[in-house]
């Protein structure tokens, strides 16, 4: 252990923070791709029993080790490039799909301190990244090199730009609210009970960002990005084995993130939802990453639940809804908060004092 | 930082000019097309709302607001005035012109003013940054309009080239801007002047940024050589968009040259005074010499803006208050003409026969004598001939330039416009002398047969008695 | 030795040069936007560096995912014809060039020596947050010119939308909410008809 320790100390410094900073990142994208294998698990059990079926049941025992088995198979087929596709940027997409999704975890607070980056603009980096993940799509649908796929990425190009802007100004409530941009202080201005979250205030900004978060993620009913209906897979028709599973990977990471973002800005966070009740001192033990995962696995459910129970939209119904109810509702929302905390409305918005 | 509703009190026109803009916005959006003329009453009543307003707000002194980014002076007050006053008749002009073609919609108005708005704001910028601001609502609302009546290939190719050459003359005046604050370090015009003149010399660097502020204020005006635009675009645009453009939006560049280069970079005055001498030369030599070989007479009277630009300018180059008063002067003046100019231009067209050819004005006079003397007066006023407020106007400038005994350039500027007297008596002379053409003289509203009347005949009169407007911009300019 | 601080920096302003370069010498224009928005986006880490998080994170934010994503989407449904834009390009290079230098002369002799004042800034205090610093200057100071860019930005949008919206008369559309309220009676008459007599 002593010649660990002295073999690190003789590191130099700008090797050390780099080694540090990799290992916090393997600490939260391992258990996040595991996530990842058994929310794909979950939605296949769900919706099977939602649809009176069982669903997955053959590997392992009630089919545990599916997404294992699913794993290995995309590992082990070929990555076809069509013909005539850019190569270079075909193999690229699913990496820019990814990281983004990735990069978006950094800020965000699992429990108290439990954070990889404490930056002070987090919730504005949350949204930079998450705006970024449009990237990968277009790339790819242009790289394909095929009609389908351009048609899908073009799709999801107006859809997540449309559905941005109501995201963006879901969170300004959010930040008046809290008056601040960290993640961490947002929580905390949530303490006190679930009384105190921002779900209650801010209900309509609550809805209009859960909304956008799954149209953001193209999931049902905004999947008219893959709309397999009409055409075939959308901006992955091309794709297969690995370079295909990375997508795949992508869009559930966003799911799970959406999911998290959604409990740290509406529904207080790590924080126990006993808070300031008699039941609080019993529950104490449960660390409060076990609540945000809690909270999570709700909106997550939602998610599998939306995509059971709702038909596709329409893509001009999708556009209409964009931008015609909820951005309004945002700035409605926002202009009535506004007076709120300029008129000093303590009970739950403090951010203005 | 302290701030009390009070200090908004000499935004106060601006304020309420932005409001009803939205408000016509607002309703014109749910007006049926039979109902369309509330649009218009409305921004004509925010415009009367806005003078009165304006009237009572402007008093002696300057005011400050926003530490000095808003001025409201006397200069400020007079050119506003005159700006609402313009966009005024301007609107009555285009009514019946925009409903004939089944144009007559809100965005026209709407568009006309934010403007307005941003004439306003131009003409009240204390900073660079305001000024800059002001120019590019002024701009993007005159760009939008130009390309309007989107189904004619003529307005669009003018809109284009409007909006590209507009956009380079913003870049190159930004471009200048910045230089200027990197060199001073700050953005207040005034302030900017006291640094400058604590620093005794004048750099090279604020010379550079100073050459490209004088060329963006050229292209802004139509300067030669920076003056390609405005022949296209007086041409190509919707007459009634034209009438717009070609008037108030002077008084914005007139109050924009006064900001940037008299009160901004005043130590620079004798080198930009050179700068200025160059395109007065040029302005008044290719505007003069161009008209000449026009047939349609709306191009024409975008080469004549051209020479009237270089007079304009002529009474900085003389650098004197006097000749800052002449410039003022003669920018009222030819707003006025312009409005007049255009304003028959456009009486005298209906749906089909848009009356912009020169030929098309043959024997005016046995068929409209009214409209023929009226558009005699304009031309004689244009042409500078006495008795018209176009020629007191010219003899102001002249007066000061030679005053800071630069003869050589008022002898130049006087040959000049004898030549340029040549294209506005043709116009004369086929009104008068030619056979007429076959084309009634379409009827007119009675608040358009008023205002025209009273705006050609206001040319007269202000030739005759033109003491009391020079007395106010003596006033402004002190 | 580097500080870890002055690899990042040398890192991101290599990548930022080389793609910017790439730019403009790619012959795809898909892929001068991609070079496009990775300078962008290297620039905005720069930024970050600099302790400037709000612009760098707004750069990413406003260009990288919005205004990029727009123009990648018309670059990519305009078919570019390359070779025929490229005509020019060689025989305009030395005119462009000559043109460039002379510029840049001119800008060097004026530019150079000490005209620009500015001291550098002196390093923020402990805690200080610029996004914060930023809406302070924003809404006191600064709220007028705020304000008229508001403006301004409401005029695009009106101009936008005056130059491009069309009702096209004559087009068919479907309302559902039509279809729905239709009735038999209001659709279908039923005539009474006496029988035919059988001759």
């Amino acid at each position: 252990m002593d010649g660990f320790v002295s073999l690190w100390n003789m590191l130099p410094e700008g090797l050390q923070t780099l080694i540090w900073i990799l290992v916090k990142i393997v600490v939260i994208v391992l258990p996040l791709i595991l996530a990842v294998a058994y929310l794909t698990y979950a939605e296949r059990k769900i919706i099977g029993y939602m649809q009176i079926r069982i669903g997955p049941n053959r590997v392992g025992p009630r089919g545990w080790l599916q997404p294992i088995a699913d794993t290995v198979k995309a590992m082990f087929k070929e990555v076809v490039v069509p013909t005539h596709a850019n190569r270079y940027l075909f193999l690229t997409a699913p990496l820019l799909a990814f990281a983004p999704a990735l990069a978006a975890w950094a800020v965000v607070p699992f429990d108290e301190g439990l954070v990889l980056a404490d930056i002070n603009a987090g919730l504005l980096y949350i949204l930079a990244m998450t705006s970024l993940g449009v990237y990968g799509v277009l790339i790819a649908g242009w790289a394909s090199n095929s009609k389908y796929a351009l048609l899908g990425s073009m799709r999801v190009a107006a859809q997540i730009v449309a559905y941005e802007i109501a995201m963006g100004f879901a969170l300004v409530g959010v930040l008046m609210a809290a008056g601040s941009l960290n993640l961490s202080e947002i929580v905390h201005a949530q303490s006190g009970g679930p009384g105190q979250w921002f779900a209650w205030p801010l209900i309509g900004l609550f809805a209009v960002y859960f909304i956008s978060g799954v149209a953001e993620t193209n999931r049902a009913p905004f999947d008219v990005a893959e709309g397999e209906s009409e055409i075939v897979a959308g901006f992955h028709v091309e794709y297969s084995g690995m370079a295909f599973a990375i997508f795949f990977l992508a869009e559930y990471a966003n799911m799970i993130l959406i999911s998290v973002l959604t409990s740290i800005m509406f529904l207080g966070g790590w924080l126990s939802p006993f808070e300031g009740t008699l039941l609080e001192s019993w529950f104490a033990w449960v660390p409060g990453i076990v609540w945000l995962g809690l909270k999570t696995a709700f909106f997550l459910l939602l998610y599998l639940w939306f995509r059971a129970t709702f038909p596709r939209y329409r893509y001009d119904q999708i556009m209409r809804l964009g931008w015609k109810v909820l951005i309004p509702v945002t700035i409605v929302w926002i202009f009535g908060e506004g007076i709120a905390i300029a008129l000093g409305w303590q009970p739950w918005l403090s951010g203005g004092a | 930082m302290s701030f009390s509703l009070s200090s908004l009190i000499p935004l106060l026109p601006e304020i309420l000019l932005a409001a009803m803009a939205c408000l016509v916005l607002v309703v014109d959006a749910f007006l049926s097309d039979e109902r369309r003329a509330w649009s218009w009453f409305l921004s004509q009543a925010s415009l009367v709302v806005a003078l009165i307003v304006l009237w009572r707000v402007a008093g002696e002194g300057s005011l400050l607001a926003f530490d000095g980014q808003f001025v409201l002076d006397r200069l400020a007050g007079l050119l506003k005035a005159g700006v609402l006053v313009l966009a005024l008749v301007a609107f009555s002009y285009s009514r019946p012109w925009l409903q004939e073609r089944g144009v007559f919609r809100g965005e026209y108005f709407v568009l006309g003013l934010f403007a307005v708005l941003g004439m306003m704001i131009l003409i009240s910028a204390g900073s660079l940054l305001v000024l800059y601001l002001g120019l590019e609502l002024m701009s993007l609302s005159l760009y939008a309009m130009v390309a309007f009546m989107r189904n004619d290939g003529r307005a669009s190719e003018a809109a284009m080239k409007y909006f590209v050459l507009g956009a380079i003359a913003s870049g190159m005046l930004l471009y200048g801007m910045s230089i200027l604050y990197g060199v001073t370090g700050s953005l207040d015009l005034m302030e900017i002047n006291r640094i400058l003149l604590r620093a005794g010399q004048v750099d090279t660097a604020v010379l550079f940024a100073m050459a490209f502020i004088i060329a963006a204020i050229a292209f802004k005006l139509g300067a030669v050589p920076f003056h390609m635009w405005i022949p296209d675009v007086y041409q190509g645009s919707p007459t009634a968009v034209t009438l717009f453009i070609g008037s108030a939006p002077k008084l914005a560049a007139f109050a924009m040259v006064v900001r940037l280069l008299v009160e901004g970079l005043d130590t620079a005055q004798h080198q930009w005074r050179d700068m200025l001498m160059v395109l007065v030369v040029l302005s008044l030599l290719v505007g003069n010499l161009a008209a000449i070989a026009q047939t349609n007479i709306k191009r024409m009277l975008g080469y004549s803006t051209v020479s009237h630009i270089g007079f304009l300018l002529l009474g900085f180059v003389a650098g004197t208050g006097a000749g800052l008063a002449a410039s003022l002067f003669y920018t009222l003046i030819y707003a006025i003409m312009a409005l007049a100019a255009f304003g028959l231009i456009m009486a005298l067209s209906r749906k089909g026969f848009e009356s912009e050819e020169l030929a098309d004005f043959r024997g005016l006079n046995d068929r409209s004598p009214w409209l023929a003397g009226l558009m005699l007066l304009v031309m004689f006023s244009m042409a500078g001939v006495p008795l018209t407020a176009g020629f007191y106007a010219k003899l102001v400038v002249i007066e000061a330039i030679v005053e800071v005994d630069l003869v050589w350039l008022a002898v130049f500027a006087v040959v000049m416009s004898v030549i340029g007297a040549f294209y506005y008596l043709r116009v004369v002379k086929l009104m008068y002398f030619d056979k007429p053409i076959d084309e009634p003289v379409p009827a007119r509203p009675v608040d358009v047969e008023v205002l025209l009347g009273g705006n050609a005949l206001l040319v007269l009169l202000l030739g005759l008695m033109p003491g009391l407007l020079m007395t106010l911009c003596r006033q402004a300019v002190l | 030795m580097i500080t870890f601080n002055q690899f990042v920096f040398y890192l991101f302003s290599a990548i930022m040069v080389i793609s910017a370069l790439r730019m403009i010498t790619v012959r795809n224009p898909v892929h001068a936007v991609l070079h496009l928005v990775l300078t962008f986006f290297t620039a905005a880490v720069l930024w970050v560096q600099l302790g400037a998080e709000f612009l760098g994170i707004v750069l990413v934010l406003v260009y990288v995912g919005a205004v990029m994503v727009l123009f990648l989407f018309v670059v990519m449904m305009l078919d570019i014809n390359i070779a025929r834009m490229r005509e020019g390009f060689v025989r305009f290079l030395p005119v462009g060039l000559v043109v460039a230098l002379i510029m840049l002369g001119e800008m060097l002799v004026v530019l150079t020596g000490r005209v620009f004042r500015l001291a550098p800034p002196p390093m923020p205090p402990a805690g200080y947050s610029n996004t914060e610093a930023l809406a302070g200057v924003l809404y006191t100071g600064y709220v007028y010119p705020f304000e008229i860019a508001a403006f301004v930005l409401l005029v695009a949008i009106i101009a936008a939308i005056a130059l491009t919206l069309r009702r096209r008369p004559g087009t068919l559309h479907q309302d559902p909410a039509e279809q729905i309220r239709v009735r038999a009676r209001d659709r279908l008459r039923i005539v009474k008809m006496d029988a035919e007599k059988r001759s």
